[in-house]
């Protein structure tokens, strides 16, 4: 069953096209990953769909209500952690857990029990009594997972959950966001600009400029990209790259004294190019293509451009600080 | 209509901020002290306002007033911060009506501003009024109704503003003239016409004129009957929280 349903969504801001024109479904218990470049259109996305913001046209629901005229309906069954923080740093942990499961009509028999395991899930247990303001930007956003799980939703929005983190605060992250379909019949809609997150999706549409340019599973997507890029050194270059094209009918490439060829099973070619060459192999690597590889492929352009445009560049280093220090 | 819980919660929130804050605690209290004892107590060797009353006796329910008025705005002006800071649209996306936040908003700046006035109004015995119980818990009835009107005005004044680079522009050219128009410092009546007419479309000017009708029953005082003041302090709650519904209602378009 479709718990997310987009058809045909548009939203304009002035003579700016944020979203154009995009449809897509998530299925029930599925993790959806929603990537793109700065500005593409995301969290205009997700804004509308848990009902803060009106489209131009086209049509959203969520768990089969309308988010345009039923947002009672649908805020009940969502849960959201923003791209920005939102909790009140003037409050403990606990305290801000309370608030939000009162907001939330939770029952009084269940909220200690409900907070309580979600402060231990998401391991903050022992800080509960702390003012928020004095949490790192990791455990800020865990206590925003766990907000958002606390009144049990069907969905759950994620906005760049990890952006501004340390590699081993987002791996942590990671974790236990992937164990919620399973443990909590959660469905996940995310978005991320770090396309190595995204496999742990099941289903990933990429949406840039507003459009989406491409949907499918991780696996789908890296596919388009043609396959796996072997690389291989020898000590006769010239005699090895005449064998290797005769073997697989392929054209090899070299670059740095190094032997490069593009397959669609790359590791089954390994062996093979082994017993024809074997002799003069020094080292041979595999490399598989990755979400950003699809991502550049299909738009020309790395996801996170080294060099973005200032505006971007200053936008997300405002939001890592904001999210490591105190004000986020 | 009106989710309880969502109601209880949000009072519950700024009542804990409150207490907590003991910088906000020690300003709220200062500010009408200064008013109460500097400005009047100097202004009583100048000006005698008849009636048998000093001047700080005259100015003390305009003080009460001012206590609400501030502590009000700045209670229901807080949703700026909780906008820039990202917490409304945490309360926006969750299951509760626009109107239950508006009136959870407004009742807790009501209790907080009535706390207030209630510590100030305390200090009568400093200033030689004799007050019976009954016109203390008449004081305090009014101070109720008007914080929420107050309360309440502040909301539809957060609700067009995105950022507290705002707040001084408000405080200077809203709740200051709020202030001064209201007669809390010197009575109306003698005001020039525009400004009398301002000064009767201000919801903090009946207030001060109940309060005066509370605390001095039979100094003479007042500018309007007591019944008008309480009715305008009532249909301007209910008229100024309908109208912060609404504007929270509104989908944002633009
Ligand atoms: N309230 C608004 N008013 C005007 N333009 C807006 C508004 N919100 C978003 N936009 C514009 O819409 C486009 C899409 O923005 P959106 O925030 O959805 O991007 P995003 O994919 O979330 O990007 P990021 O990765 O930077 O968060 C941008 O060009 C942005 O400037
Ligand atoms: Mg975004």
């Amino acid at each position: 069953m479709s718990l997310i349903k987009v058809e045909n969504l548009s939203k304009q801001f002035g003579n700016l096209t944020a979203v154009n024109n995009i449809s897509f479904e998530v299925t029930e218990g599925t993790i959806f990953g929603f990537l793109g470049p700065n500005g593409a259109g995301k969290t205009t996305t997700i804004n509308i769909l848990c009902t803060l913001l009106a489209p131009t046209s086209g049509k959203t629901y969520i768990a089969g209500h309308d988010c345009l005229k039923e947002p009672s309906e649908v805020r009940k069954n969502i849960g959201i952690v923003f791209q920005d923080t939102t909790l009140d740093k003037d409050l403990t942990a606990y305290e801000n857990l309370m608030f939000h499961a009162c907001l939330y009509d939770v029952k009084r028999s269940v909220i200690k029990e409900r907070i309580n395991d979600a402060l231990n899930f998401v391991g903050l247990f022992e800080r509960k009594d702390d003012l928020v303001k004095k949490y790192s930007g990791g455990m800020k956003r865990r206590l925003e997972v766990a907000r958002g799980m606390i009144h049990r939703p069907k969905v759950l929005f994620l906005d760049e959950p990890t952006l501004g983190l340390d590699p081993q605060t987002r791996a942590h992250l990671w974790e236990f966001i992937i164990e919620l379909p399973k443990k909590h019949n959660v469905t996940v809609f995310m978005t991320t600009h770090y396309m190595e997150e995204a496999e742990v999706c099941n289903n990933i549409a990429i949406i840039d400029n507003g459009k989406i340019i491409a949907a499918g599973t991780p696996e789908e997507l890296k596919k388009t990209v043609g396959g796996d890029v072997i690389y291989i050194r020898t000590s006769d270059n010239a005699r090895a790259k005449n064998e290797i094209e005769k073997l697989f009918n392929l054209e090899v490439s070299e670059k740095d004294n190094e032997l490069f060829l593009t397959a669609l099973r790359g590791d089954a070619c390994i062996p093979e190019i082994i017993k024809a060459v074997g002799e003069t192999v020094l080292s041979v690597r595999l490399q598989r293509p990755t979400l950003n590889d699809a991502f550049l492929k299909m738009t020309g352009r790395q996801i996170r451009e080294q060099n973005g445009s200032p505006e971007d560049t200053i936008k997300e280093a405002v939001r890592s600080y904001r999210r490591r220090h105190d004000r986020g | 209509m009106i989710e309880v819980n969502a109601v209880y919660v949000l009072i519950a929130r700024d009542f804990k901020k409150f207490i907590r804050e003991k910088g906000r605690l020690i300003s709220t209290f200062a500010r009408p002290l200064i008013w109460l004892f500097l400005v009047g107590g100097g202004m009583s060797r100048l000006v005698s306002p008849g009636m048998g009353l000093s001047y700080m006796q005259f100015i003390f329910p305009g003080i009460l007033g001012m206590t609400i008025l501030f502590s009000a705005i700045f209670s229901s002006i807080s949703i700026i911060w909780d906008k820039e800071f990202g917490l409304m649209k945490a309360i926006l996306v969750a299951p509760v009506s626009r109107l239950s936040i508006v009136v959870g908003k407004a009742l807790s700046g009501t209790i907080i501003s009535v706390i207030q006035a209630a510590v100030i109004l305390m200090l009568f015995p400093f200033l030689g009024i004799k007050l019976s119980l009954l016109s203390a818990v008449s004081a305090l009835a009014v101070s109720f109704l008007l914080a929420f009107s107050i309360s309440a005005l502040g909301i539809i004044i957060a609700s067009f503003l995105e950022s507290m680079e705002s707040f001084s522009a408000i405080m200077n050219f809203i709740v200051m003239p709020m202030f001064f128009l209201s007669g809390a410092m010197y009575p109306v009546k003698n005001l020039p016409e525009i400004l009398k007419l301002i000064s009767k479309l201000n919801p903090l000017t009946y207030g001060i004129d109940a309060l005066k009708h509370a605390i001095f029953p039979d100094a003479g005082i007042f500018d309007f009957p007591l019944p008008a003041d309480l009715g305008i302090l009532i249909i301007s709650s209910a008229v100024f929280v309908i109208i912060a519904g609404i504007m929270f209602e509104r989908k944002k378009t633009k």
